[in-house]
């Protein structure tokens, strides 16, 4: 009895405390503007079930690929039995869905199977990190101690869980034993070794208690250590994937308030329509995280840092300062910093992060956090849209950090200030003279064969 | 009979005066008015529109900067000057269907140019040549002078990435009867030749390598003695990266417009 209601306190404040974090980031998220995406449902829908569900960018690379399959897998399935052990703990019941019989035991039986999988992933998820060094993981200004801890953090936590899970399972099948009885379900990881821990009751008693509770404890600390992590992608991805962008990646979004300003310029009696409220029309661009849209400022919290963007950018290939999963996780840091820290990260506790920081003037995203070095590295290739795996778009924040430094600091480079004059004098981003713009046509001959 | 013949390229504001309208613009673009190496690639597209007997025009000196450079940069006031400017012309002479060589100005016109009131068929040349090919109104008999040469296709982001046009250029190069090889990254994985988002128009940050060096190594890697291209920027920094391992003299940078004019023999 007195199990249950501890076990009542503990759950209630584990979600407790999930939920209250979760409002502060859903409130950094909605600093962002407001930009309304809908429609195109059955293509948002087709898009979430490939992408997110389906895993599809994922395969473009194989091995972690199919490495992250097990784990995702693993999550998914193993969440059932998370409810077995949530109505167990609660009702003090044991193994409640046993009722279910054969389709109990194939879930327990799929649960063992992937639940090693899930540890053989981890550690090849951390000897890549560790031994083998896949340049992604560990290079790179932005890879710093604390992305770096938490993926270490993540990958441990993942394998005490699981390793927890059976133990559990191992004393439970012997005590059954012991007992006379047998468990319901096919247990064919632990079954093989129901001896482990020996025969004695009270050590097999103690053992399941403990396997048990540093699981589903386990599972409840960890779901309060996803909002400061980039394991928080388990939730994010989902809508962060829903609503990708899906025009064509080469389109870049247009500024409304430049059109009607354009308008009125061309023909005094347009009537600019009034800004949507709480927003400044006089600002173009992005200087900081509340210039940038919700949907960038969900990008940020759906990065995994996998580097995937970072490995294929060619500026970043070549040496350029410019890294595009910088600029996501600055963004998230900024965010953080500015609005609401999650209860375990906040960047201000950690001296690497707050001493990385060297701004001159304000503090903000653009200079504060991102340098117009990295901006201008960009080529718009999409490269980085591309490989993302959770469809972030890197490119749509760099762009909007760009229209900031040159619509509202006049601070693009003077070459491409020199091709901005030509494009306003000639027509033409070269200092050409636009009267020659036809001589191509000259003396052009063609051998006819009619 | 083979005979060699002087073109005139039909301008819009004629056409127009004499109430005719063309089936499709032939959008030429700043590169491919301006730039030495791209007229070339201009009067071979050219050359193929008066082959295959399409009714087009141009605008000739009515035409001006779509704003793509602008854009990238993050001058949207600028390009939107453009794009209306350019919108008007467009609109003033009823256009519909436009055809470009260049990935830039095709990307632009196609996709930005609605939210500022400008909608038309916008087409690539790599797409129009490959309807041409598919129609039998381009043959190359027996593939042409290119039959059997190892070339290699790299790809533009604005074509590629950003439209989802990786297949048309292709079976363009197919009808040349070519060896077509890939380099390792092609298709979406395909690596930017480091001049789009208006790195054109500047010098890089610093780094310890130009992008076009990168790529161009990887292209000369195939082995290929012909890199074809079908942008203008991706034109000229391939032949630079190129030129930066000495291999121009066995290496050579070709659009797909002027392969398939040599191939067809029509050039002069």
């Amino acid at each position: 009895m007195i199990s249950n209601i501890l076990f009542l306190i503990v759950a209630a404040l584990g979600i407790g405390l999930f939920v209250w974090q979760i409002r502060k980031i859903t409130r950094n998220i909605n600093m962002g503007r407001d930009k309304k995406i809908s429609g195109d449902v059955s293509e948002r829908i087709k898009t979430l079930l490939l992408v997110a569900f389906g895993q599809q960018k994922m395969f473009k690379r194989p091995l972690p690929a199919v490495l992250h399959l097990f784990v995702y897998v693993g999550f998914l399935v193993i969440n059932v039995e998370v409810i077995e052990i949530l109505i167990d703990g609660i009702f003090g019941t044991h193994r409640v869905l046993g009722v279910l019989g054969p389709v109990y035991s194939v879930l327990m039986a799929i649960n063992e199977v992937l639940g090693l999988l899930v540890i053989v992933a981890c550690v090849i998820f951390l000897a890549r990190r560790y031994v083998t060094k896949v340049p992604r993981l560990t290079r790179g200004a932005e890879m710093r101690a604390w992305p770096k801890l938490d993926a270490t953090v993540i990958l441990v936590t993942e394998i005490v869980l699981m390793l927890a899970l059976f133990a559990f399972n191992i004393a439970d099948q012997k005590l059954a034993q012991l007992g006379g009885h047998t468990l319901p379900g096919v247990f064919p990881v632990s079954g093989p070794l129901v001896n482990l821990f020996g025969s004695d009751v009270s050590t097999l008693t103690v053992i399941a208690g403990i396997g048990w509770w540093v699981h589903i404890v386990g599972i409840l600390a960890f779901m309060n250590y996803l909002p400061s992590s980039k394991h928080f992608h388990i939730i994010t991805s989902f809508p962060n994937v829903y609503y990708t962008k899906l025009e064509p990646k080469g389109q870049f979004s247009n500024v409304e308030s430049i059109t009607h300003e354009i308008k009125a310029m061309l023909d005094p009696s347009y009537v600019v329509p009034p800004a949507p409220e709480g927003t400044d029309p006089q600002k173009f661009g992005a200087k900081d995280v509340e210039d940038l849209t919700w949907k960038q400022l969900l990008d940020s919290y759906t990065c995994t840092e996998c580097g995937r963007c970072t490995s294929v950018c060619p500026a970043n290939l070549t040496g350029k300062l410019l890294s595009p999963r910088k600029i996501v996780m600055d963004t998230r840091d900024r965010m953080e910093e500015k609005g609401e820290s999650p209860l375990i990260f906040d960047p201000a506790k950690y001296t690497e992060e707050s001493e990385r920081v060297k701004a001159t003037e304000e503090r903000t995203l653009l200079r504060g956090y991102v340098t117009p070095e990295e901006l201008w590295a960009c080529t718009t290739c999409n490269a980085c849209v591309e490989s993302c795996p959770v469809n972030i778009n890197q490119l749509s924040t760099i762009i909007d950090l760009r229209r900031f430094l040159v619509l509202e600091e006049s601070a693009a480079p003077a070459s491409l200030n020199t091709m901005f004059n030509n494009i306003e004098n000639n027509g033409a981003p070269w200092a050409f003279s636009p009267s020659d713009r036809f001589n191509w046509a000259d003396d052009l001959y063609t051998v006819s064969k009619n | 009979m083979a005979e060699k013949k002087q073109i005139q390229v039909p301008v819009m504001a004629d056409l127009a005066s004499r109430g005719e309208t063309p089936e499709v613009l032939f959008w030429v673009g700043c590169a491919g008015a301006f730039d030495d190496r791209y007229k070339s690639v201009t009067r071979a597209f050219v050359r193929i529109l008066e082959h295959v007997g399409t009714k087009y025009a141009v605008l000739g000196m009515e035409e001006t900067c779509t704003g793509d450079p602008a854009k990238r940069a993050g001058n949207e006031f600028l390009f939107q000057m453009q794009a209306m400017t350019n919108i008007a012309t467009l609109d003033g002479y009823g256009i519909k269907t436009i055809v470009t060589a260049c990935p830039h100005c095709f990307n632009t016109i196609k996709n930005e140019y609605p939210a500022l009131g400008g909608n038309y068929e916008v087409i690539h040349h790599s797409t129009f040549l490959q309807n041409l090919i598919n129609e039998g109104k381009v043959k190359i008999a027996g593939g042409g002078e290119f039959k059997g040469k190892r070339i290699t296709f790299h790809d533009s982001c604005y074509l590629g990435r950003a439209n989802n046009i990786y297949e048309a250029p292709r079976e363009v190069l197919a009808a040349l009867d070519a060896d077509l090889v890939e380099m390792k990254r092609s298709r979406a994985n395909g690596l930017c030749c480091g001049a789009g988002g208006a790195q054109m128009w500047k010098e890089p940050e610093p780094g310890n390598k130009d992008i076009n060096v990168e790529r161009a190594e990887e292209a000369i890697g195939t082995g290929a003695t012909i890199i074809a291209s079908a942008c203008p920027f991706c034109m000229t920094m391939m032949a630079d990266g190129v030129k930066s391992h000495n291999k121009e003299d066995s290496v050579q940078v070709f659009d797909i417009a002027e392969l398939i004019a040599q191939a067809e023999g029509i050039n002069a």
